[in-house]
């Protein structure tokens, strides 16, 4: 019955955690995840740690001398935020190039606990799933109609963005595959150059060879 | 939601009223439901290492819909083994070497959910995979959804707006992945065009040259005494 309790309270407080998904990383593992975004697009990141507890089984509900390294770079490797957390946390950033951006978190953990399991519960909301319509309408004091208003407005930005988004896209796609003809291109034209030089060489060192030899 | 919750409990209390421990633990489990927000939806995007196995968990409560999408958008075959366990540990979905499905379905227990994406198949390439896991509906906007009353035209012609533009979203994102599909597919191929094509540059010469080499080798090995004094 203890345990049971034990476990349940455990439980409970896994599921008061806002976050629903979770995996496992060991303690020096680094899990990076990939946010494909237009500019100008808020993430957030909600992550919670606990830390694999092996007295009771399970996981500590909260690990004080557990932190987080979180590091978010952009499409051009370029370093945004690098910063170290508490075993829960919330971080937000706003996109300024549009492209990849990869999230890496890793465990500040020293060799102490080195190989002990950790948990990690994510949630990573980007654009407009980002905001807290709750808040929005307790700040501007919306009527529900205009919430509802204020949120198709949101989602029909976060298209557009994606769309503009797109259009880059399909520019670098298309200077791609321009890059790859003119290079199958110009390496053919190239290459008959080099075949025909080639035979053209072969054969006159082949020819003054053979005079020499007095084979011809 | 919660109403539901309530009368579940109670529904669990009276069956077992007799025993005090199990309706108490099903009273602190209609709690802890009550805590939790209740839904969930996450999307993102991860690296799966060759030789891999990653697993993903999440809470799904009894009779609550979940929606898994996932979509290989970079590496090898773009195939990756996708295994649902529901908290028995029984397959409940099961897909090899897939590279895009979404699979409905809707929790039988209360209980942890697993999603693994296994990559073991697969020795050298690594996979970056995208996934999308919905639990629940969609959280209501606050005040709106909530009320009783019958909604007006507007509201319901907002909502199917919103509906709308939810599809919209999907969709786009599902073509941004197969954009980056191609994308990523044609860079490949640009980089191996650029290498190919300095290798086999580098054969054609090679090769010239040997068969000079050869060629002039068959007719000095016959004259032995002549090959240093040759005027080539």
């Amino acid at each position: 019955m203890h345990k049971q309790l034990i476990w349940l309270s455990l439980l409970l407080c896994t599921l008061h955690s806002a976050c629903g998904l979770y995996f496992h990383i060991s303690e020096t593992e680094r899990k990076c995840f990939i946010e494909e975004v237009p500019d100008e697009t808020t993430v957030i990141v909600n992550y919670k740690v606990e830390l694999y507890d092996p007295r009771s089984n399970g996981f500590m509900p909260s690990s004080p001398g557990i932190g987080m390294h979180v590091e978010v770079r952009d499409s051009d490797d370029k370093v945004i935020l690098s910063r170290v957390y508490s075993s829960q946390g919330r971080i937000s950033f706003t996109s300024h190039t549009p492209g990849e951006h990869v999230i890496c978190m890793f465990s500040n953990s020293t060799a102490w606990f080195s190989g002990a399991q950790l948990r990690v519960h994510l949630d990573i909301q980007v654009g407009e799933h980002a905001i807290d319509y709750a808040n929005v309408a307790q700040k501007e004091k919306l009527t529900e109609l205009q919430l509802r208003i204020r949120q198709l407005l949101d989602q029909v930005e976060q298209i557009t963005k994606e769309q503009n988004y797109q259009r880059y896209r399909e520019e670098r796609f298309r200077h791609t595959s321009e890059s790859t003809n003119s290079r199958v291109l110009w390496w053919s034209l190239a290459q008959t150059v080099v075949l025909l030089c080639m035979g053209f060489w072969q054969m006159r060192h082949l020819k003054s060879f053979f005079e020499a030899k007095k084979l011809v | 939601m919660g109403v539901n919750l309530n009368v579940h409990t109670r529904k669990q209390k009276l069956r077992c009223g007799s025993s005090s421990k199990l309706a108490m633990l099903s009273l602190m489990l209609g709690v802890a439901l009550l805590l939790q927000h209740g839904v969930g939806a996450v999307e993102f995007t991860f690296d799966l290492a060759d030789n891999a196995e990653d697993c993903f968990y999440e809470q799904i409560k009894r009779n609550t819909s979940a929606y898994f999408e996932f979509q290989v958008s970079a590496g090898g075959q773009l195939d990756v083994d996708v295994v649902l366990k529901n908290p028995e540990g029984q397959v409940i979905y099961k897909l090899d070497r897939a590279t895009f499905d979404s699979h409905q379905f809707v929790a039988e227990t209360t209980g942890v959910y697993s999603a693994c994406f296994s990559n073991q198949f697969s020795t050298f390439s690594h996979k970056i995979v995208y996934v999308d896991f919905q639990v629940g509906e969609e959280p209501a906007l606050p005040g709106v959804d909530e009320h009783a009353t019958v909604l007006t035209q507007m509201e319901t012609s907002s909502q199917a707006i919103h509906k709308g533009l939810n599809d919209i979203l999907d969709a786009q994102t599902h073509h941004r992945l197969r954009e980056s599909q191609g994308r990523k597919r044609a860079d490949e191929l640009n980089q191996r065009v650029m290498v190919w094509s300095s290798l086999e540059t580098a054969a054609i010469v090679f090769i010239g040259l040997a068969q000079i080499l050869v060629l002039r080798n068959f007719f000095t090995d016959r004259k032995p005494s002549q090959a240093h004094y040759g005027r080539l």
